[in-house]
C-alpha cells in the first residue's frame, strides 16, 4: 500500500526519455501527480502521451529518467508489475474477456482460492462490494462481459484497476467509445475515485472533458513537455495554442483559388435507421461538409449508411440527382462514393499485403473490369501523395501511420470518386502527414469533388469545413457555417444549445 | 514519429519476399531433396522416371492448388479427400466400362465438384458455420452417401478413354512421353497463377488478410470465399479423374488426402488463417511432399516408416518458417505505432 | 433517448438490469437437443417395436459413449485454449500397444502397463504442446505431424496386434455396475473432475482466458504457453486412457484399427456439438458429454433399427453442420445493441463503437492463425 508523502505527491516522473529505433520520441518529460488529483495529459497525436502512459504502465521501459511512486523509485517491466505496484492503466482497447463474467475478469489470474478451489461466490461478492464502494449499481458481478454496454465494460476495467488497490489510474481516451450520456457515468466514477484519494492521469483529446475533470493539465508537444498548468488558470484557446504551438488558421490551408461550390452531388433526406433519425443534408461539388459530434453521436453511422454497411431504413439518398439506396459497399463504390474508414488498421488495410495490393484493392474488389487502365495511374497518385515506402512491394504494416493513410487515400482516389467520405482521416498520423491530407482535400474540392469530413478534432472540422453539420444522439442538432467557434459547435454537439449556449 | 519504417527496406526486400515470406523453406527443402536424390539415384533424373514421378505427383499438386484458394482466404477444406474418393466411385459406377459415357460423366463430375464446393462455401459464408466444421460434415456426408449408394464397395468400371488421362501421355522425342497428368497440371498451374495475379486473386488474399477491409473496399466477401470453395471442389474433381485413371477404383481412394493437401499447402509457406502465401509455393509444397515420399522409397526405408519421416520434416519446416515470422514480430512489437499494449518482455 | 439508459439527476438509472445468466446459452441448448434426440429416438424405436431405454440399449449407449467421452473431454480442454488435437487416435493406439506389451499377460504388471501407456501419451502431449506454444507451429500441423510420426512408428514396430492384456485388466472393458459399464462410470467421474477443474481451479480459468484472448491473458500475468502445453498433455493422457480401454476390450494392443476409427474428427465434432466454440474461450466439458451422448444415442438407435451405417455417417455430418449453424445464429447477440430509434432491436455493433460489415465466413482460421502470426 502506498501512502502519499505529506505534500500529497504520489507520482513524480523526472527526465523521462524514450527512443524507438534511435528516434527519440520523449525528451526528458517531468510530471507530478498528487493523490486525489485528476491530471490531464494533452497534446496532439504523436505528442508522446501514449508513450508516457505505456512507460508508466510497464509496457515500455524508459531509456533514461526516473519514475517515483510515493518517493520511491520504481521501474516496471510488465503491466502486471505496475498493477501490483499500484499503477493501473485503462487502455483504449479493452482488456476483457467477453465470454467470462465480470468477477472472473476482475480477478483473472488471481482468483481467490481455498483448498485449491476457486471461490466463485467470494469472487463475485468481492467484486460486487468493490463496485458498491464505487457507487456502481447497475452491473451484476456474475454477468458475462459480452452482455454489457461499452460504457459498462469501461467501468469494469476501472473496477479491475481498483481491485489492485490502484493509487494511480491512467486512462487513455476513456470516452472514445462512449456515447455522451454514458460519459456522465464515467465522470461520476472519476469523482468517487478522487474522493478516495486515487490519482487519475487522464488522456483525452476532448478539451471539454479536460476542463470538466482535471485539476491540472500537462501539455506535451512533439515529445517534449510544454507546460503544466492549473486548469482554472487557462482558457481553452490558450491550451490549444500550447498544444499546437501555432494558431489554427495558419495550420489549415485556405480553399484553392477558383474553387467553386457547384451543384448538389449528394443529398440525404430524412435518413434514419436504428441509430439515426431525420438525417437531412446536402453536399455540393467543391464543398467540404464537416460532420461534428461526440463519439457515438452517429457520425460514423452516417458514413456507414451512405456506404450500405448499415443502411437507412427510412428516408432517401440521391447522388447527382439519382436515387441511390446502397445495400453494400460495392454498390456505393460503383455509384462513385469513397469511404476512408475510421479505423485504418481494422477496416482500411490488409496489413500483410503490399502497398501495391492495397492501393488497387478497391479496383480489384469492386471495379475489376476497369482495373488495369486505372491502375496505371496508381504510381502517379502514390508519388503525388509523397508516400515514403521502400517500394510498392513493401507490406503496409511496416509503414508509419501517415504513410498507411496515404495508401488508403490512394486506393480511393484511383477510383475517381464523386463524393468522398473521410472518417477521422488524420487520426494517429504525424503533423506533416496531416498537413498533406488537408492540402489534398483542398486540391480535390478544387477539382469539383464533394467531401464529407468526419472528425472528433473540432479545430479540424472548423478549419476545413465549408459547413458543419452537428450531430447529437443520432439526430442533427444544427448546421453551422464555416468558422463557427468551438464552443458553439460543442454546445450543439452536447445538446446544450436548446438550453443555453455553453458557458 | 518517423515517416519511413526502419524495417525490411532496401535491396534485401526482394530476397525477403521469397525467403522471408514463408515460401523460402519449401524451396530450400525441395532443392535439398533434389540434390540428395541426385546423389543417391542419378537415374531418377532420366526423362522416363522423371515423367513417371510427375504423373504421380500431379494430382496432389492440383489438389494443393485448390486447397490454396480456400486456405489463403482464411478457411479450411477438409472435404477434398472424400470428394476425390466420391468422384472416382461415381465415375466407375456411371461409366460402367462404356466408352461413350466417358465425356458426359466427366461433365457430370465437374458439376458435382462445383456443387460440393458451392454448398461448402455457402454454408460457411451465409450460415456462418466455421469451415472446419462445414467441410468436416461434408466429408462425412460424401463418404457415407457414396458408400450408401454403391452398397459399400465400388461397383462398375472406368472406361479406357477415362483412364488415359491418368495413365497415358503424349509421345515426344526426348522425353519419350509427357503424361497428360503433367500437362493438365501445368495448364492448371498457369491458369491459377494468372487467376491469382488478377483482380479476383488479389481480392481473395486481401479478404484472407482482413475481410472487413476487403468488404469496405467493395468486395462481396461471401462471393469471394464461396468461389474459393468452388475452385477447390473443381480442382479436387480434376485430381480425382487423374487418380482414378492412374490407380483405378478402390474404396480407399482419396482417404486422408485432405490432410496431405493441407500439409502440402502449409509446407509451401501458406499460413493457416489466410492472407499470406503464394500459390506457386503451395504447388511446390505438394511436389516436395511427393518427392519426399519418393526419396524414402529410394532410401529403402521400410515404407511403414514414411509417415514418421514426413511428420518430422513437416513440423521442422513449419517451425523454421514460423520462427522467422516470430522474430519479425518481436521487432515490430517495439514500434510505437502499435495501439495495442504490448509487454516488452512478455515471458 | 430510449432503451432505459437515462442519466437523471446525475444518478445513472438503468431499467435493463442485466440478467444474471442468460437462460439460453448454448450449454443448456445442447441438453435440450439431447432430450429431443432421446424423445425422437425413443419414438422411432417404439414405432419399430423396440425400446430405446431397454437395459441392453442403455448399456450400448454408455459403452459407445465412454470411449469417445474420454477423448472428447481432453479435446475440450485443447479447443478451449484455441488449439486442436488431431493426434488423439494415434495416441490411443500407441497407448494401447505400449500398455498391452508392457503388461504382457502378467497381472502384476498391470500398474506398470497403465503407467507406461499413459506416460507415453503424456510425452506426446508435451511434444504437441511445446511445438505449438513455443515453436509457434499451428496446432493443426503439429498434431497432424505428431500423428504421422506415431503412425509410422506403430506400423513399423507393431505390424499387427501385440501384447496381451491380463484378464484382470480386461475387466476395465467389460465390468458393469448395474446398467453402467465401469468405463462409462470412470469417464463420467473424469468429466465431473473436468467440470470442476474448468469452473473451480485457476488452471481452468486460465484456459478460458488463453482461448478467449491470449494477449489479455498474457497481460494478466498468465503463462499462456504453459496453459496450452498443459491442455495438450491432458488431451493426450485422456486419449491414452481411451487406448487403455480399447486394449482392455480387445485383450491386446492394436494399431490401425484404432487410429483409422476417426476418433480425432469425431471428438472435435462432439466438442463443437456440445457448444464449445471452435475458436476457444467458451464452452465446457458438460456440453461435450451431452454431445458425446447424442452421438452415442444415434449410433445405438441406427444399430437397433438396422439402418445402414453409411447413412449414419451422412446424417451425422448433416447434424453437426446444422447444430453449429444454430449456434452461429445465437452468436449474434442482441443484448448489447443500443438502438436509439424505433424498430426491432437488431444485431449488436462491434464493441469499438464502429460497425464493420459482418465478415462472412468463419474466422477460426484467422484467429487460430493469429497465435502463430500475431496481427495487430
Amino acid at each position: 500500500m502506498i501512502t502519499p508523502t505529506p505534500d500529497g505527491e504520489l507520482l513524480r516522473i523526472r527526465g523521462l526519455s524514450k527512443s524507438f529505433f534511435g528516434v527519440e520520441v520523449l525528451h526528458g518529460i517531468d510530471l507530478t501527480v498528487q493523490a486525489g488529483e485528476v491530471h490531464g495529459l494533452v497534446g496532439e497525436n504523436g505528442a508522446g502521451k501514449s508513450t508516457v502512459m505505456k512507460t508508466l504502465a510497464g509496457v515500455h521501459t524508459a531509456d533514461s529518467g526516473s519514475i517515483e511512486l510515493d518517493g520511491k523509485e520504481v521501474s516496471f517491466d510488465h503491466p502486471l508489475q505496475a498493477q501490483r505496484g499500484g499503477v493501473a492503466t485503462v487502455f483504449q482497447e479493452f482488456n476483457l474477456l467477453p465470454e467470462r463474467t465480470v468477477a472472473e475478469n476482475v480477478y483473472l489470474a488471481r482468483e481467490p482460492r481455498s483448498g485449491g478451489l476457486v471461490q466463485r461466490r467470494r469472487m463475485e461478492q468481492d467484486t460486487a462490494s468493490l463496485m458498491q464502494d464505487l457507487g456502481i449499481v447497475d452491473i451484476d458481478a456474475g454477468a458475462k462481459v459480452r452482455t454489457l454496454s461499452v460504457a459498462q465494460q469501461q467501468v469494469v476495467e476501472i473496477v479491475k484497476a481498483m481491485s489492485f488497490d490502484a493509487r494511480l489510474i491512467s486512462m487513455d481516451e476513456p470516452t472514445a467509445a462512449l456515447a455522451d450520456h454514458e460519459v456522465e457515468l464515467l465522470y461520476q466514477l472519476i469523482g468517487r475515485l478522487r474522493e478516495r484519494g486515487v490519482a487519475v492521469l487522464y488522456v483525452s483529446h476532448r478539451l471539454q472533458e479536460i476542463f470538466d475533470l482535471c485539476d491540472r493539465i500537462t501539455v506535451l508537444k512533439d515529445g517534449s513537455l510544454v507546460d503544466t498548468v492549473e486548469s482554472n488558470e487557462i482558457t481553452p484557446d490558450e491550451l490549444v495554442r500550447k498544444m499546437v504551438g501555432r494558431t489554427i488558421s495558419s495550420f489549415f490551408p485556405e480553399p484553392r483559388e477558383g474553387t467553386e461550390i457547384g451543384d448538389i452531388r449528394l443529398s440525404v433526406r430524412q435518413g434514419g435507421n436504428r441509430m439515426l433519425n431525420g438525417i437531412s443534408f446536402d453536399v455540393r461539388a467543391g464543398e467540404i461538409v464537416g460532420l461534428a459530434g461526440l463519439q457515438g453521436s452517429g457520425r460514423t453511422e452516417i458514413a456507414h449508411a451512405l456506404f450500405g454497411v448499415e443502411r437507412f431504413t427510412r428516408g432517401s439518398i440521391t447522388v447527382d440527382g439519382r436515387t441511390f439506396s446502397p445495400r453494400s459497399p460495392r454498390q456505393a463504390v460503383r455509384a462513385g462514393l469513397a469511404l476512408v474508414t475510421e479505423d485504418r488498421k481494422a477496416e482500411g488495410l490488409a496489413l500483410n499485403q503490399s502497398v501495391a495490393a492495397n492501393a488497387r484493392l478497391v479496383l480489384d474488389a469492386a471495379l475489376p473490369g476497369r482495373g488495369s487502365s486505372r491502375a496505371a495511374r496508381l504510381s502517379g497518385i502514390l508519388s503525388s501523395l509523397e508516400l515514403a515506402a521502400a517500394s510498392d512491394a513493401q507490406e503496409v504494416r511496416l509503414l508509419s501511420g501517415g504513410n498507411q493513410q496515404k495508401v488508403v487515400l490512394a486506393k480511393w482516389l484511383v477510383t475517381d470518386p464523386q463524393v468522398m467520405v473521410l472518417d477521422e482521416p488524420t487520426r494517429g498520423i504525424d503533423v506533416g502527414a496531416k498537413r498533406a491530407v488537408y492540402e489534398l482535400m483542398r486540391d480535390l474540392t478544387a477539382e469539383g469533388m464533394a467531401i464529407i469530413l468526419i472528425s472528433s478534432e473540432l479545430p479540424e472540422v472548423i478549419g476545413m469545413s465549408d459547413r458543419i453539420v452537428v450531430l447529437n444522439d443520432g439526430e442533427i442538432s444544427g448546421e453551422l457555417p464555416h468558422n463557427t467557434d468551438e464552443e458553439t459547435v460543442m454546445s450543439f454537439a452536447t445538446g446544450q444549445d436548446n438550453v443555453e449556449a455553453a458557458s | 514519429m518517423s515517416s519511413a519504417s526502419p524495417a525490411a527496406t532496401g535491396p534485401l526486400g526482394a530476397v525477403r519476399r521469397i525467403f522471408g515470406g514463408g515460401t523460402g523453406p519449401v524451396f530450400v527443402v525441395l532443392l535439398t531433396l533434389l540434390v540428395v536424390m541426385l546423389l543417391l539415384n542419378p537415374s531418377f533424373f532420366q526423362p522416363a522416371s522423371l515423367m513417371a514421378f510427375l504423373r504421380n505427383a500431379a494430382p496432389l499438386i492440383i489438389l494443393a492448388a485448390g486447397q490454396y484458394f480456400v486456405i489463403v482466404s482464411g478457411e479450411f477444406d477438409l472435404s477434398v479427400g472424400s470428394l476425390v474418393g466420391a468422384q472416382v466411385v461415381i465415375a466407375a459406377k456411371l461409366i460402367d466400362g462404356d466408352e461413350s459415357r466417358t465425356w458426359p460423366v466427366i461433365m457430370l463430375m465437374l458439376g458435382f465438384g462445383l456443387l460440393v464446393g458451392l454448398v461448402n462455401g455457402l454454408v460457411t459464408t451465409l450460415l456462418k458455420v466455421p469451415s472446419f466444421i462445414t467441410t468436416l460434415g461434408m466429408m462425412l456426408v460424401l463418404a457415407g452417401a457414396i458408400r450408401l449408394w454403391t452398397g459399400g464397395a465400388p461397383t462398375g468400371a472406368l472406361s479406357e478413354s477415362f483412364r488415359q488421362w491418368g495413365r497415358m501421355g503424349i509421345e515426344v522425342p526426348v522425353l519419350r512421353q509427357i503424361p497428360y497428368a503433367a500437362l493438365i497440371m501445368i495448364v492448371i498451374a498457369v491458369l491459377t497463377v494468372l487467376l491469382m495475379r488478377g483482380p479476383y486473386g488479389r481480392t481473395l488474399v486481401a479478404t484472407g488478410d482482413n475481410d472487413v477491409a476487403a468488404s469496405f473496399a467493395g468486395a462481396q466477401v461471401w462471393q469471394v470465399r464461396t468461389l474459393a470453395f468452388v475452385l477447390s471442389g473443381l480442382l479436387a474433381t480434376v485430381a480425382g479423374i487423374l487418380i482414378g485413371g492412374f490407380a483405378g477404383v478402390t474404396a480407399q481412394v482419396g482417404d486422408g488426402m485432405e490432410f496431405t493437401a493441407i500439409t502440402a499447402v502449409v509446407l509451401g509457406g501458406v499460413v493457416l488463417g489466410g492472407g499470406r502465401g503464394w500459390i506457386v509455393g503451395a504447388m511446390a509444397g505438394a511436389l516436395t511432399y511427393r518427392l519426399l515420399e519418393r526419396l524414402l522409397v529410394q532410401l529403402d526405408m521400410p515404407s511403414t516408416l514414411n509417415p514418421t519421416i514426413q511428420g518430422v520434416i513437416i513440423i521442422l519446416a513449419l517451425a523454421y518458417g514460423s520462427r522467422r515470422l516470430w522474430g519479425r514480430r518481436r521487432r515490430r512489437a517495439a514500434q510505437p505505432i502499435t495501439t495495442k499494449p504490448q509487454p516488452s518482455g512478455a515471458e | 433517448m430510449s432503451d432505459g439508459v437515462v442519466a437523471a439527476g446525475g444518478q445513472p438509472a438503468r431499467t435493463n438490469r442485466v440478467e444474471r445468466r442468460s437462460p439460453l446459452t448454448s450449454i443448456p441448448l445442447i441438453y435440450i437437443a439431447l432430450l429431443g434426440t432421446l424423445i425422437v429416438g425413443a419414438a422411432l424405436m417404439a414405432v419399430n417395436g423396440e425400446n430405446l431405454f431397454s437395459g441392453g440399449n442403455i448399456v450400448d449407449i454408455l459403452t459407445r459413449s465412454s470411449l469417445l467421452g474420454f477423448i472428447a473431454i481432453g479435446q475440450t480442454m485443447v479447443i478451449l485454449c484455441r488449439s486442436l488435437d488431431l493426434s488423439v487416435g494415434y495416441v490411443a493406439a500407441l497407448s494401447s500397444l505400449v500398455a498391452a506389451t508392457t503388461m504382457d499377460g502378467d497381472p502384476s504388471r498391470i500398474p506398470l502397463g497403465v503407467a507406461a501407456g499413459l506416460g507415453v501419451a503424456a510425452l506426446v502431449g508435451l511434444f504437441n504442446g511445446v511445438v505449438t506454444a513455443k515453436l509457434k507451429v499451428h496446432a493443426f500441423i503439429t498434431t497432424l505431424g505428431a500423428g504421422l510420426i506415431i503412425k509410422g512408428y506403430l506400423d513399423t514396430v507393431y505390424p499387427g496386434p501385440a501384447g496381451e492384456v491380463p484378464g484382470a485388466f480386461q475387466a476395465f472393458g467389460y465390468t458393469r455396475i448395474g446398467l453402467v459399464p465401469l468405463s462409462a462410470a470412470i469417464m463420467l467421474i473424469i468429466a465431473v473432475f473436468g467440470v470442476i477443474m474448468l469452473q473451480r481451479t485457476r488452471t481452468g480459468h486460465r484456459m478460458f482466458a488463453v482461448g478467449g484472448n491470449d494477449e489479455v491473458a498474457r497481460l494478466s500475468g498468465i503463462r499462456t504457453d504453459r496453459t496450452i502445453i498443459l491442455a495438450h498433455v491432458f488431451s493426450s493422457v485422456m486419449a491414452g486412457v481411451a487406448g487403455l480401454l480399447l486394449a482392455a476390450r480387445f485383450g491386446t494392443g492394436v494399431g490401425a484399427q484404432i487410429y483409422d476409427a476417426g476418433y480425432d474428427l469425431d471428438s472435435i465434432a462432439a466438442v463443437v456439438l456440445g457448444g464449445t466454440l471452435l475458436l476457444g474461450g467458451r464452452g465446457g466439458v458438460a456440453g461435450t458429454i451431452a454431445g458425446v451422448l447424442i452421438l452415442g444415442v444415434l449410433d445405438t438407435m441406427f444399430n437397433q433399427l438396422q439402418i445402414d451405417p453409411f447413412f449414419r455417417d451422412v446424417l451425422r455430418g448433416i447434424i453437426i453442420i446444422a447444430a453449429v449453424a444454430v449456434y452461429a445464429r445465437r452468436q449474434i447477440d442482441p443484448t448489447k445493441s443500443r438502438a436509439r430509434f424505433g424498430e426491432k432491436s437488431a444485431s449488436r455493433k462491434g464493441s469499438t463503437g464502429t460497425s464493420p460489415p459482418e465478415p462472412t465466413g468463419d474466422s477460426r482460421a484467422r484467429r487460430a492463425g493469429s497465435r502463430e502470426e500475431q496481427s495487430e
